[in-house]
């Protein structure tokens, strides 16, 4: 089974990477880009079939080192 | 006192931390992050700076969870000292020795160059040979120094006293250097017992005239007595 972990900040907590990188593609001229907050993506295969056990692992997982959830969220989806 | 220095892959400030409290008269012994015991008898477990596991995922996130790391937390749990400078400050954060996170530079550069703190109180095992209020200068060296918490944490911060050090201006003046944007111009935080500290700055670095000054001294000297 493989899932997709988005682990991205808080509203509220200031992102200077996300800022810059608006920066640019609004240097670039590109019309209606508002504002860009950044995060990360980790794919992970993970061996159960069992869709519940794959989330229960995947949020330990997150808890417990992916995330810091003082500053930051994360979403598990299960891609296939 | 009897301090573990311990050293991760990537540590690169163990050898000038340990030599800094030999110089003050603790006793040294280095510790290594795949162990699983600190050494017989450690007063003092020191985390120093460095680039632990390469920053990979976010600082110090992957060496808070190194074998050696359960028993600081033991050691922090039953009222031992840690001292956690720059990576180690990030370090003790991610580990939940302290509370809050220290994220990338407002400036988003790595700023390395000589800077002023106010010492907070004078009261702990670390700032007994400073002075309530007195401005120290000392070196920064990081990329990702400015430290966030939510409300609650700030204002707990506060009203407990517990920040250690602020960046200042020569004058002491808080409101006019912040080298990255951290919240209260916050340099060091200590735990709610006062016994673990974290700071982003080096003392390290200034304990011999010959590089730049001895304004670090004051903290290792602290500790070295309070054995």
């Amino acid at each position: 089974m493989k899932a997709r972990v988005t682990v991205t900040l808080k509203n509220g907590v200031l992102d200077p990477q996300g800022k810059a990188i608006e920066g640019a593609l609004k240097s670039f001229g590109l019309e209606g880009i508002d504002s860009v907050r950044q995060g990360k993506v980790f794919d992970i295969e993970i061996a159960t079939q069992d869709k519940s056990r794959a989330e229960a692992l995947l949020k330990q997982a997150c808890e417990k080192l992916l995330a810091n959830m003082v500053v930051e969220n994360y979403r598990v989806e299960i891609i296939g | 006192m009897r301090a573990a220095v311990i050293t991760f892959p990537g540590t690169n400030r163990d050898g000038d931390i340990a030599r800094a409290l030999r110089m003050a008269g603790a006793e040294v012994i280095h510790s290594w992050h795949a162990d699983h015991d600190l050494p017989a008898g450690t007063d003092l477990v020191v985390l120093p700076g460095g680039f632990a596991y390469g920053d990979y995922m976010r600082t110090g996130a992957i060496a808070a969870r190194a074998n050696i790391m359960d028993a600081v937390r033991a050691h922090a749990a039953r009222g031992g000292y840690v001292l956690g400078v720059c990576n180690g400050f990030q370090i003790a954060c991610e580990a939940g020795l302290l509370p809050g996170v220290l994220m990338r530079n407002a400036g988003l550069k790595f700023v390395c160059r000589m800077q002023h703190l106010r010492v907070g109180r004078v009261d702990t095992a670390f700032t007994r040979h400073y002075t309530a209020g007195q401005v120290i200068k000392v070196c920064i060296a990081h990329g990702e120094g400015n430290y966030v918490c939510d409300d609650e944490t700030a204002m707990r911060l506060e009203a407990e006293n517990r920040i250690a050090f602020r960046y200042c201006d020569a004058s002491g003046d808080i409101s006019r250097e912040n080298p990255n944007g951290s919240r209260h111009a916050i340099a060091g935080i200590y735990s709610e017992n006062l016994r673990v500290l974290g700071m982003m700055p080096h003392p390290e670095n200034l304990v011999e005239s010959l590089v730049g000054g001895t304004d670090g001294q004051g903290l290792f000297a602290s500790l070295a007595a309070a054995g």
